[in-house]
């Protein structure tokens, strides 16, 4: 799960990570107010969206004045923020984080994060702060330090000396960059962070370390002992069909192509999708029912399928094993009857009780296209589409 | 032969009384797994049909003898129930469960180092070797026993269907494997690639693999440098968006890494047949393998 940077933020500040003094605003008043109890200008007004690359975008402006943030504030609520991260869509701004301008000396990059190669945490450090660290990894992989760090043992001082004496470290500002390091790692661990990467984290004139950024991801598996940070979880930056799947546990992505498609498990389903291009269309959704789905799961898949005005076809794909093809084939004349078919429908079906299943579809009175296996079906479904 | 698990396998159950234990349980000894024990805290002394439940593994294994185990425990208590196993001694661990929370498979993980212990999974389908012993969730009976090909792979119902058109082509399996979705997992492709060079019955391999981490690319390398056995290999996901998790906690395409095109590359490159379309799977091992 994704969270903001001022919810991040308040995240660093419980855990005694210096971030600058600032506060969200939804509205210009409200930025007004947070930039006047700041005590000073400049002050840095920043678009809140779930996409790095803000700054590029126009979504991070710095004010000399109050009726700059004025300015400022109203130019960025509301304006549609395209970044790389963003897709050409844009992502509409409905938040800001108003916070204090520093006096900026160094801009380092960090990052903490669990490896999975090693199985370790992985600390990331550079002095190339501030620039995107996907191509200073490319361009000069010498200019990043790993640490890796056993999950059993936690961090030691050691290891924050390899990553403070790696970035060239002045002695004066060691001492609390170490107590923030440490502070970070107890952070991640804690709460079951994916992710935690500032950039810049910065080095004031007057040698304070600070979280000048802040991008945290969770892991999903890991939110049912947070609920605290459930709740900072933000659906209008989700994707409405994706929000709707999640209610009943579907694992859905919404995509740009025309064919929808149903599938048991989540390899299948990306081959599908695969197999949807191989034949010459484009995957409108990649959609996983899971293993142990049950006909209310099926029917609201399909529900939620047939709702992208984008879908011209939908094939159904799904390999029987724990979910059985008569609970699968109830489903899908469930939704039929209820919400009606606009679209021609290919279904494969394969595995525990496949019979009952295709009697089920054949006395549905429903117009379904069959296909014997996947190749055919991809084929069909195709051709309905082109 | 087979790999990892055959007839002699006794079978222990973690969390054999929830509903989901239960019915695979049920269908492992239909298959005709031998499961000689059962652990639920606090249901010890009762009965899962005809197979003893104890309060903890240890005690089950003194009892019965059991050496290997599956899993079906809850994410957040699964962590727990592996190490479990590891301090009874279990040779193998087969952990079903989807959805454990990845900072708990990390310590899982460095515990089980240079312990005598095997771990499959989590978040997989399990183990099967044809007409010997099914350990897990898969469907029995699309398997063909007998060899001579083995399969290992990262997805569940897609290893069902690559399984599904080797029987349909005649091609029997040695052993099935699935190593899971998840981000950090216990055996690799690169353990399992190893055990079927080494297993004389196995002629061949399949493996199936899917956008995420750089597990395929080091098995690449391990194929060009040690393996003497045909691979045709499957890589699922080319059509997968960048930064969005593809229903298995690990498929995940990070920045440039990851990718299906490079996984392909990369096992191109070391010699294995790499099939594009699912579909045709079945035809393309026929080919090779016969």
């Amino acid at each position: 799960m994704k969270i903001h940077e001022y919810q991040a933020k308040e995240l660093f500040k419980k855990y005694g990570i210096p971030v600058p003094e600032g506060r969200v605003a939804f509205t210009v008043e409200e930025a007004k107010a947070v930039a006047e109890s700041l005590g000073g200008y400049p002050v840095v007004v920043k678009a809140q969206i779930h996409a790095g690359g803000r700054g590029k975008g126009g979504g991070v402006q710095l004010a000399r004045s109050l009726d700059e943030v004025a300015t400022h504030a109203g130019n960025i609520l509301g304006m549609t923020l395209v970044t790389h991260q963003t897709g050409p869509g844009g992502r509409e701004v409905k938040k800001l984080l108003v916070e204090q301008g520093l006096n900026i000396e160094k801009e380092l990059y960090l990052s903490i994060l669990p490896d999975r190669g090693t199985a370790g945490i992985v600390i990331m450090a550079s002095e190339a702060g501030g620039m995107d660290i996907e191509q200073v990894a490319e361009d000069t992989p010498e200019k990043i330090i790993k640490v890796f760090v056993d999950p059993l043992t936690g961090i030691s001082p050691f290891h924050i000396r390899k990553v403070a004496f790696g970035l060239n470290m002045a002695p004066a500002v060691q001492k609390s960059f170490s107590k923030m390091l440490m502070n970070l790692y107890r952070f991640l661990v804690d709460r079951d962070a994916s992710m935690v990467e500032i950039n810049p984290l910065v080095i004031t004139t007057e040698q304070e370390v600070i979280a000048l950024d802040a991008k945290v991801n969770f892991d999903d598996s890991a939110l049912f002992r947070h609920k605290d940070i459930m709740e900072y979880r933000d659906l209008e930056e989700e994707d409405p069909l994706e929000v709707e799947a999640s209610k009943y546990n579907l694992n859905y992505i919404n995509l740009d192509g025309n064919v929808g498609n149903m599938v048991n498990g989540a390899g299948l389903a990306m081959a599908t999708m695969d197999i949807i291009k191989l034949a010459g269309a484009e995957p409108a959704n990649f959609l996983d029912v899971g293993g142990g789905a049950n006909e209310e799961m099926v029917e609201n898949g399909f529900r939620i399928i047939l709702s992208d005005k984008n879908v011209k076809g939908i094939l159904i794909n799904i390999f029987g094993g724990i979910l059985r093809c008569d609970v699968l084939a109830q489903g899908v004349v469930n939704a039929a009857q209820k919400t009606g078919i606009n679209v021609p429908v290919v279904v494969r079906m394969e595995g525990t009780n496949v019979e009952k299943g295709r009697q089920i579809l054949a006395d549905s009175g429903l117009n379904l296209i069959s296909a014997v296996d996947l190749k055919e079906a991809a084929k069909k479904v195709a051709q309905i589409v082109a | 032969m087979s790999i990892f698990v055959n007839k002699d396998t006794k079978l222990l159950v973690q969390g054999i009384t929830g509903r989901e234990g239960q019915f695979h349980t049920q269908q492992c000894i239909e298959y005709g797994t031998t499961v000689v024990a059962g652990v639920t805290p606090g249901k010890g002394g009762q009965k899962m049909d005809e197979v003893p439940v104890f309060n903890g593994v240890a005690e089950a294994k003194a009892a019965t003898g059991a050496n290997c185990s599956m899993i079906f425990v809850p994410p957040p208590f699964a962590g727990d129930a592996i190490l479990e196993a590891v301090d009874a001694g279990m040779e193998l661990i087969v952990t079903i469960t989807e959805g454990i929370p990845v900072m708990d498979m990390m310590r899982v993980k460095n515990a089980l180092r240079d312990k005598p212990c095997r771990l499959i999974g989590p978040n997989c389908p399990g183990i099967i070797t044809p007409g010997e012993c099914k350990i897990g969730i898969m469907p029995g009976p699309i398997h063909k026993p007998g060899g001579p090909i083995g399969v290992v792979s990262r997805s569940g119902t897609l290893t069902y269907e690559v399984v599904h058109q080797l029987t349909g082509k005649g091609i029997g399996q040695t052993t099935c494997i699935g190593i899971g979705g998840d981000p950090v997992n216990g055996t690799n492709f690169i353990d399992c690639l190893a055990a079927f060079e080494r297993d004389p019955d196995t002629m061949g391999i399949v493996m199936v693999g899917e956008i995420g981490g750089n597990a395929e690319e080091e098995a690449a390398t391990f194929i060009r440098e040690n393996l003497t056995k045909p691979v045709v290999g499957f890589i699922a996901g080319l059509t997968a968006p960048p930064g969005r998790r593809m229903g298995h906690a690990g498929a995940i395409i990070s920045g440039k890494s990851g990718t299906a095109q490079g996984k392909i590359e990369a096992m191109e490159a070391a010699g294995i047949k790499i099939c594009r379309n699912l579909g045709t799977l079945g035809e393309t091992c026929a080919e090779v393998f016969n």
